[in-house]
């Protein structure tokens, strides 16, 4: 089964100095590739910092549009992982290795299961997923 | 120390006051035998349909029990693995392992957690669900990770004893088999890894709080440990208890369970209650403060002082912790002071005590203690 790996930091890449950057950017690409000669890895991406964020509405039927994230909080997300893994445990292996920004301060990982489109069988949606990833 | 007191200070989790109130004990007396054979077959059912129903979820997991490098005899402890993934929160751990593994009825856990039947009943629904959806395996955990998924099961474990330990009243067989399925699945815990010493600790603890299971109620009451007929506490289970603590704290590591079985034993060897090792279970105490520093471990050294040191030095101690006014809604704090000047004939604040205790408790069967204690005092 998929699972999405949230990866939440604290600190976005403008609070992280140059030489961490560098070790976080390096430690995700050890992991992508790791997971990718495992054959696990169905796609992984870092997002823009938060302060490209844009958030969409609805009131009264129209879209509001605003500036930032959808709630103000400490940790923001910061990009995602998606594995295919056969249980939660190994999910859980899996995540506890990705790299999470923060000074001196772990992030954390949230795990979702996806549970795979309806219409589609899983092989059908997987075989989607990554025809876009190939794009 | 009374034995209403040392079962629910021992049936505390070791991090503290509880969120939730210790055991419902059941008042009705007659349980009969049918009973304990049906809830035997509640247990088989549930354990088989949790087994169903993660087993059927993933054939993949079927290939994955042919290649386990560990084989386990016991499908128990796949099921207690389960039960008690940290992926479960607390809540669902416990009620989660009473059902499939302690035999208990949805309405008797929620009575016992003084719960809306229909809450405990959604609690087991989402808790299977979260099982399934995240494919939670069933699985006994690789030993990379056994010991700290370990700590959970034991915790789950205790609690499951406890539930059983303070429902023992009159002729709860049903009860009583709770405990031995703790204690038989604390054995199979300290089998799967026998250098593990809170395993060892666990046992000890609990075979030493049962070995006063037919001491413990007199005309359907609780028997305070003072006043318990020590002849008939189980000297068997009381041996192997004190074995086990003499092992584990040779093995060196003293963890909680350890330590609070280590007290037990003192007890459990004290031939008369005045023969009681007061003084060591003081420092035992208070080597359980260090790793621990709750108000209840806190209250429990405050009274093995004033049973070794003197009352008003106790009292005092007590009278410190109270100062902050965070136990001032704990019915064990009061209870403990009304004991204490109860024993220092400050008859008219023992009562106020015994009285504000009264009115806390939220356990029938202590709540009745506390007023015969009061009545006592009157009666005097």
């Amino acid at each position: 089964m998929r699972y999405m790996m949230l990866v939440y930091s604290t600190v976005g890449p403008d609070g992280l100095s140059a030489e961490e950057a560098e070790r976080i950017r390096s430690g995700h690409w050890k992991l992508m590739e790791e997971a990718r000669r495992k054959g696990v890895l169905q796609g992984a991406e870092p997002l823009a910092p938060i302060t490209t964020a844009t958030t969409v509405r609805s009131q009264n039927g129209k879209a509001v549009v605003t500036d930032g994230p959808f709630a103000e909080t400490k940790e923001h997300l910061a990009g995602y992982y998606i594995m295919e893994c056969k249980n939660l445990d190994e999910a859980i292996e899996w995540a506890a290795k990705i790299p999470t920004a923060c000074h001196g301060m772990e992030g954390c990982i949230e795990i979702r299961p996806l549970p795979g489109l309806s219409v589609r069988s899983e092989a059908d949606a997987r075989a989607g997923q990554a025809a876009a990833l190939n794009g | 120390m009374q034995e209403a007191f040392a079962s629910a200070l021992a049936s505390w989790p070791v991090h503290g006051i509880p969120g939730n109130p210790a055991a419902w004990i059941t008042t009705t007396a007659q349980r009969k035998l049918i009973d304990a054979a049906r809830r035997e077959q509640t247990r088989r059912e549930k354990q088989d349909s949790l087994r169903y129903e993660t087993e059927t979820a993933w054939s993949t997991l079927e290939a994955e029990f042919e290649e386990a490098t560990m084989h386990f005899p016991d499908d128990r402890l796949r099921l207690i693995f389960t039960c008690c993934h940290p992926a479960l929160n607390g809540e669902a751990q416990v009620v989660l392992t009473l059902r499939t593994l302690g035999g208990l009825s949805t309405p008797e856990i929620a009575r016992a957690f003084l719960l809306p039947e229909a809450t405990l009943a959604q609690r087991l629904v989402r808790a299977k669900r979260k099982i399934q959806e995240a494919r939670i395996p069933y699985e006994v955990p690789a030993p990379a990770h056994l010991p700290e998924r370990l700590v959970a099961v034991q915790a789950v474990l205790y609690l499951i004893f406890n539930e059983g330990y303070t429902a023992s009243s009159g002729t709860e067989l049903v009860r009583t088999d709770l405990c031995a399925e703790a204690i038989r699945l604390a054995r199979v815990l300290c089998e799967l890894l026998p250098q593990d010493t809170e395993n060892i600790g666990l046992l000890a603890l609990m075979l030493l709080q049962d070995s006063r299971r037919n001491a413990r109620v007199v005309d359907a009451e609780l028997a305070t440990l003072e006043e318990q007929d020590r002849s008939l506490w189980d000297q068997a289970a009381i041996t192997e208890g004190v074995a086990l603590v003499e092992k584990a704290l040779r093995l060196g590591s003293a963890g909680p369970y350890q330590i609070q079985a280590a007290i037990a034993a003192l007890h459990a060897q004290a031939g008369t209650p005045g023969e009681t090792d007061w003084r060591q279970i003081a420092v035992l105490y208070e080597r359980l403060l260090e790793m621990n520093p709750s108000p209840v471990i806190a209250l429990n050294h405050a009274v093995a002082v004033a049973m070794s040191e003197g009352i008003e030095q106790g009292l005092s101690e007590i009278d410190d912790l109270g100062r902050s006014g965070a136990l001032d809604h704990y019915y064990l704090f009061h209870a403990a002071r009304a004991d204490l000047l109860r024993r220092l004939d400050r008859i008219g604040e023992a009562a106020a005590a015994y009285e504000r205790a009264a009115g806390l408790a939220t356990n029938r069967v202590e709540v009745n203690f506390l007023i015969r204690q009061l009545e006592r005092l009157r009666k005097n």
